[in-house]
C-alpha cells in the first residue's frame, strides 16, 4: 500500500523537443491517498495514457519523478513497482486455461502451489469466474478476457496500484454497465488503489472518488465528481463532464453584473477586475435552467427524448441554450423565456472561474 | 423468379489462366500419367503395360533408398531451419533504421538464382581451393565432400540451411510484428521471464505463419534437384542421390520413361500425402 | 423510397443467423436498429444493401424487387465503423468518388463536394490524406462520402462506436439535421438504447436473429411488446421481478404488494413478470409510490445522477435518480417505487395491459 505523488513531470515523445506542442506531457503534479479510486478522464490525446504508463513503468518520463510511498520509482520497471495494468484490449493467454492464466503471476514470482490454488479460486470467485476455470482462455467472450486481466492483478498480494487502460472499450453496453458495477463493488470490498484512464466521463464519474480531468498534455481540474459537476474550474470541465455539456453563454460586464441578451444574470461568483480583452463567459449546466414566466426570451429549436428526461435545445439568437425536462412535462411549443439556478450559474474569464 | 445476386461475369476472367494452366500443367501431367502405364521400346510404339511400372518402382530397393535419403535431407533440414529462423526472427529489430538493414541482409540469400547457390558452394568447399575446404583441412579435419559421403552431406544441408532460413525468419517477422504491445507489457507486469513470454504470448500468436513456413520447407525440400544436383551431383556413389535426382538419372539418363512416369507419380503422392498430414497435425486444435 | 423485407431468412455456415424476418422502413426520419453485439444488426443491413444475398425471401425498393440486383447497381451508401477511407486519396477524393464512379462532369463534381464538405465542416482539410486527420474528421469524410451520392439508402453500421464520447454526442446531435432535408431513407445501426432514443425516429429492436418490434421510438420505448424488447431497449438494464396477482392485489413480496389499479384488475389471477426501469425507482421522498427498504449494495455518484444497487428480497435492483444522495453501503435506506410505470409481462414474455 502506497500513497503515489507525482513531480514536475514532463514527458515527450520526440528526442529532441522543441515546440509545445512535441510535449504530450506538460506539467503534471498530482498525489493520490492509499486506497482511493481515481480516474483520468480527458478526450484522446490530451496525455491521460501517456501518464498512466509512467506511472506503471512501462514509459520513463523525460522529466520529472514519481514516488510511491517515500521511495522515488521513476527509474524502476513495473516488475518492482508493484503494479497491475488492465489494457484495452483483452490480453490473455490463450494456449493457457483461465486457471493457469490467474496462476500464472504467482508461479512466475515462485509462490509454492499450495498457496497458489486457494487464491486463484479465491478471486475467480470474488470476478464470478469460478465455473470457467478448467476452460481454455481463448474461448471466453470480450467481459470474460477482462475479468481475467483484473483477476490476473488481483491474484497477487503484493500488488499497490491497479491501473485501468479504457477497459471497457471492447465490451458491449449491457456488460459494460454490469462490469462497471463490479469494478466498484470491488474497491469498495478490497480497497486497493485503483487508477482508471477514460475519455467516457460517466464511466469516470460514477468508478472514481476523485477525478483528474486532462487536456492536452495538462492537469485542468482534480475533484470529487460532485465538485466538478457543480463547480468546473474551466469551461473545458464544464464542456467534457456532463451529458448534455454545460451552457456556455458570451456576456458583458457591466459594473461587475454579467449581461446576456440585455438581461442581467446573477452569478454565484462574482469578479471585478478583468484583463482588457478578456473573454466573459456564462457557464450554468442543463439541469439548472427551467422555463420561466421571465428571464432570456428563447424559441424552442428542438426536442430529444432520452427516456428519463426531455432535453430541449432552445436558441436566443446564435446561442444555443438547452434544459432538461422530466418525460412528463409539455414542452413551450414555440417562444418562452428561460431562468438559470444563480447557485450554479458561474462566470468565466478567458474561460476560467473567476474570483 | 429471383435473380441472381452473384454476377458470373468475372469467370471469363480466369479463362486465359485456366488455358495457359492446363496447357503447362494438366497436359503434360497426362502425358506422364500416360507414359506410366505404358511400355515402349522406341519407334514411338507404345504397348499398354497397366501397373507393372507401379509394381516395379514399389518394390525398387534404389527407390527406397532413394527415398529414405530424402526423408532424412528433409527431417534434419527442417529442424535446422525452423528453429533457426525464429531465433533469427526474434533478434531482428523491430523498428527504427537497423530493422530495415536487417530485413535487406535476410532477403539476399533468398535472391540468389538456385545453380548458382549450387555452384558458390561448390567451389567454396573445395578441399584444395575452397575457402571452407581448404580452412578445414588446415585445422586438421580430412574434409572433402567429393570423396566422402559424410562430407557431402554436411556441406548440402550447411547449403540449405544458408538459403533458406530466411524464409522462416521472414515470416516469423512477420508474424511477430503482428502481436500488439499489450501482450509484452502485461507480461511484464506479471513478471514473466523472456522464456515464458516466448512461450505463452510470441510462439501461440506466430502459430499461423510458422504453419505456413513448415508446409512451404518440407515441400521444396521434398522435392529439391538444382542445388544438390550442382553441388554433388548425387554423389559421390549415390550418397546424395535424393528422390529427383534419381527420378532424373531414371528418365532422361536411362530414358526408362515407363518406371520414370510411375514414379514421378508416387512422388507426387506421397508428397502431397505428407503435406495433408502435416496441415492436419499443425492446424488440430484449432476451433474456427 | 420504402424498404421492404418480406419472409427474409438468411442461413450461413449451418446457422439461421435471421429468422422469418418481414419489415417495412418508414422513409423519413432515422431507422434505429439496435441490438446487441451479434444480435444481427449487421447481417441485416448487408441483406438491406445486396452484399449478402438472403436464403429466402424478397427485398423491395419501392415496391420493386431488388432481390437478385447486385449493390452496384442498388444506389446505396455505406458508412461502418472503423473509419473506412481511400487511404492514398486526399479528403475531396474520397468524397468525389461515388461521383467520378457515376461520370459527372469535373464542375458538377466540384460543386456538390464543396457542399457536402462545408456541410460537414470539412473544408480546411480537402487536401490531406486521411492518415492525417483525428478520428472524427475521418469518420466525417466518409459520412461525407456517403452523402455526397444522394442515395436511396443510406446504412450506418455504428459509425460512432469508435469515436471519443464528446465527439460522439457531437456529430450524434449532427446526423438528424444532414439527413433531414433528404428523401433517402436512412438505416442506423447500434448498441446504445440512449443513442436510439437521441436519434429520433423509429426503432426496430434486434434479439438473436429476430426483429421483436418496429415502431416509433416512444411507442417501442414505452410500450414495449415483450419483455425481450424492453430489456434490449433499456439502459442500465431494466428491474424485473416475479409478481402474483389475486384479486385487487399485486404482491411481489411478503411485505411488498399494491393495488392492481384500472386495466391491471381485468387481468386474470396468476404469476406475472413486472419491468421497472431504474429512473421509475427512486430514493423515497414521500411523493407516493410503493415504499420499500432495502440493503444498499453499491453506491454509485455521476455528479448529475446518483445509481444505487440495493437487495429486494434477493434480487439486485437498481435506482437511478437525479441529483447527489449519497448512501452508504450496507446501510438500510428507503426506495420507492413508481409501480404507475410498471410493464406487465405474462408468462411467455409478452406484455399483457398497462
Amino acid at each position: 500500500m502506497a500513497r503515489i505523488r507525482i513531480e514536475h513531470l514532463r514527458h515527450s515523445y520526440v528526442p529532441r523537443p522543441a515546440r509545445e506542442a512535441d510535449w504530450a506531457l506538460k506539467e503534471v503534479d498530482l498525489e493520490w491517498a492509499d486506497g482511493g479510486a481515481y480516474a483520468l478522464l480527458g478526450p484522446s490525446g490530451c496525455g491521460k495514457t501517456t501518464l498512466l504508463n509512467i506511472v506503471s513503468g512501462l514509459l520513463r518520463p523525460t522529466a520529472g519523478r514519481i514516488f510511491f510511498g517515500d521511495a522515488d520509482v521513476t527509474a524502476s520497471p513495473p516488475g518492482e513497482r508493484n503494479i497491475a495494468q488492465v489494457f484495452q484490449f483483452p490480453v490473455v493467454y490463450d494456449t493457457m486455461t483461465v486457471y493457469d492464466n490467474l496462476a500464472f503471476p504467482l508461479r512466475n514470482r515462485g509462490v509454492p502451489e499450495a498457496r497458489v490454488d486457494p487464491r486463484v479460486r479465491e478471486i475467480a470467485a470474488l470476478l464470478d469466474l469460478a465455473a470457467m476455470l478448467p476452460q481454455r482462455a481463448a474461448g471466453l467472450t470480450a467481459d470474460g478476457k477482462q475479468k481475467i486481466s483484473l483477476g490476473r492483478g488481483l491474484v497477487r498480494s503484493d500488488v499497490n496500484v491497479i491501473m485501468f487502460d479504457e477497459p471497457l472499450t471492447v465490451i458491449d453496453p449491457h456488460l459494460k454497465w454490469r462490469l462497471r458495477s463490479k469494478l466498484k463493488e470491488l474497491h469498495q470490498r478490497i480497497g486497493i488503489t485503483m487508477i482508471y484512464v477514460t475519455h467516457d466521463q460517466t464511466e469516470a464519474m460514477t468508478f472514481a472518488d476523485q477525478v483528474v480531468v486532462m487536456h492536452e498534455g495538462t492537469v485542468v481540474q482534480v475533484g470529487t465528481p460532485v465538485e466538478l459537476f457543480e463547480r468546473p474550474r474551466h469551461t473545458f470541465v464544464g464542456h467534457f463532464i456532463g451529458s448534455p455539456g454545460m451552457n456556455i453563454l458570451p456576456c458583458r460586464l457591466e459594473n461587475g453584473v454579467a449581461r446576456f441578451a440585455g438581461v442581467a444574470i446573477p452569478t454565484a461568483n462574482a469578479t471585478t477586475k478583468t484583463p482588457n480583452g478578456a473573454r466573459t463567459e456564462i457557464g450554468v449546466r442543463p439541469e439548472f435552467v427551467r422555463f420561466a414566466s421571465a428571464g432570456i426570451p428563447v424559441r424552442v429549436a428542438a426536442v430529444s427524448d432520452a427516456g428519463r428526461h426531455q432535453i430541449v435545445e432552445t436558441r436566443h439568437g446564435d446561442t444555443v441554450i438547452r434544459l432538461l425536462l422530466d418525460e412528463r412535462d409539455q414542452v413551450p411549443t414555440v417562444a418562452a423565456h428561460v431562468s438559470f439556478d444563480t447557485a450554479f450559474t458561474r462566470l468565466y474569464v478567458d474561460g476560467w472561474l473567476a474570483g | 423468379m429471383s435473380a441472381r445476386t452473384v454476377n458470373q461475369k468475372a469467370w471469363w476472367l480466369v479463362l486465359p489462366v485456366v488455358v495457359l494452366v492446363g496447357f503447362n500443367a494438366i497436359v503434360p501431367l497426362m502425358t506422364v500419367v500416360n507414359y506410366s502405364v505404358q511400355e515402349t521400346f522406341g519407334n514411338n510404339k507404345f504397348f499398354f503395360e497397366g501397373v507393372k511400372w507401379f509394381e516395379m518402382v514399389i518394390h525398387s530397393a534404389r527407390f527406397h533408398d532413394a527415398l529414405k535419403r530424402q526423408l532424412l535431407f528433409t527431417a534434419i533440414v527442417l529442424a535446422i531451419e525452423v528453429p533457426l529462423g525464429v531465433a533469427v526472427a526474434l533478434a531482428m529489430p523491430r523498428r527504427g533504421v537497423w530493422a530495415s538493414v536487417c530485413l535487406v541482409l535476410m532477403s539476399m540469400p533468398l535472391l540468389i538464382p538456385w545453380n548458382v547457390v549450387g555452384a558458390i558452394w561448390n567451389i567454396f568447399a573445395l578441399p584444395d581451393i575452397g575457402m571452407l575446404g581448404w580452412t578445414l583441412n588446415r585445422a586438421g579435419i580430412d574434409y572433402n565432400f567429393t570423396r566422402q559421403p559424410v562430407a557431402a552431406w554436411a556441406t548440402l544441408i550447411a547449403m540449405d540451411v544458408w538459403h533458406w532460413t530466411s524464409l522462416v525468419a521472414l515470416l516469423a517477422y512477420a508474424g511477430l510484428s503482428a502481436i500488439p504491445d499489450a501482450y509484452y507489457q502485461a507480461a511484464k507486469i506479471d513478471g514473466a521471464s523472456a522464456w515464458a513470454v516466448f512461450r505463452h504470448v510470441q510462439l501461440p500468436k506466430m502459430k499461423h505463419v510458422l504453419t505456413i513456413a513448415v508446409l512451404l520447407r518440407f515441400m521444396d525440400s521434398f522435392m529439391i534437384y538444382t542445388e544438390p544436383f550442382v553441388l554433388t551431383g548425387g554423389g559421390p556413389g549415390n550418397a546424395t542421390t535424393l528422390l529427383s535426382i534419381d527420378l532424373v538419372k531414371i528418365a532422361l539418363g536411362q530414358f526408362d520413361l515407363g518406371p520414370a512416369g510411375a514414379m514421378s507419380l508416387i512422388y507426387f503422392l506421397i508428397i502431397l500425402l505428407l503435406s495433408w498430414m502435416f496441415y492436419r497435425v499443425m492446424t488440430l486444435g484449432e476451433a474456427e | 423510397m420504402t424498404l421492404a423485407l418480406k419472409n427474409v431468412v438468411r442461413r450461413a455456415g449451418g446457422q439461421t443467423h435471421i429468422h422469418e424476418t418481414s419489415i417495412a422502413l418508414e422513409s423519413r426520419g432515422f431507422n434505429v436498429l439496435l441490438g446487441t453485439t451479434l444480435a444481427g444488426k449487421t447481417t441485416l443491413m448487408q441483406l438491406m444493401a445486396g452484399l449478402v444475398p438472403p436464403s429466402s425471401g424478397e427485398i423491395g425498393f419501392d415496391g420493386r424487387n431488388v432481390t437478385g440486383v447486385p449493390v452496384q447497381k442498388r444506389n446505396v451508401a455505406m458508412v461502418f465503423q472503423q473509419f473506412i477511407n481511400y487511404p492514398n486519396l486526399s479528403v475531396y477524393e474520397n468524397i468525389a468518388s461515388p461521383l467520378r464512379v457515376a461520370r459527372l462532369r469535373d464542375a458538377t463534381v466540384a460543386e456538390r463536394v464543396a457542399r457536402i464538405a462545408e456541410l460537414l465542416q470539412l473544408t480546411p482539410f480537402l487536401e490531406r490524406r486521411p492518415a492525417e486527420l483525428s478520428g472524427g474528421q475521418q469518420q466525417r469524410t466518409a459520412l461525407a462520402r456517403a452523402l455526397v451520392k444522394d442515395a436511396d439508402l443510406v446504412l450506418l453500421d455504428e459509425p460512432l462506436a469508435n469515436l471519443d464520447y464528446k465527439l460522439r454526442e457531437g456529430l450524434r446531435e449532427e446526423l438528424p439535421r444532414l439527413f433531414a432535408d433528404r428523401s433517402s431513407t436512412v438505416v442506423y445501426a447500434t448498441t446504445e438504447p440512449a443513442e436510439a432514443l437521441l436519434l429520433g425516429g423509429h426503432t426496430a429492436t434486434v434479439h438473436e436473429g429476430r426483429i421483436t418490434q418496429y415502431g416509433p421510438n416512444g411507442t417501442v420505448y414505452r410500450h414495449p411488446v415483450d419483455l425481450t424488447t424492453a430489456q434490449v431497449f433499456s439502459d442500465p438494464p431494466i428491474n424485473t421481478a416475479e409478481v402474483v396477482k389475486r384479486g385487487d392485489t399485486i404482491r411481489l413480496s411478503e411485505r411488498v404488494s399494491w393495488t392492481a389499479a384500472g386495466s391491471l384488475r381485468a387481468l386474470p389471477d396468476g404469476a406475472y413478470t413486472i419491468g421497472l426501469r431504474p429512473h421509475h425507482v427512486l430514493p423515497a421522498t414521500g411523493r407516493g409510490g410503493v415504499q420499500v427498504d432495502c440493503t444498499v449494495l453499491i453506491a454509485e455518484i455521476s455528479g448529475s445522477e446518483s445509481v444505487v444497487h440495493f437487495d429486494l428480497g434477493g434480487l439486485t435492483w437498481v435506482s437511478l435518480s437525479p441529483g447527489v444522495h449519497t448512501f452508504k453501503v450496507g446501510e438500510t435506506a428507503r426506495f420507492e417505487l413508481d409501480v404507475a410505470s410498471c410493464l406487465y409481462f405474462g408468462p411467455d414474455g409478452a406484455r399483457v395491459a398497462a
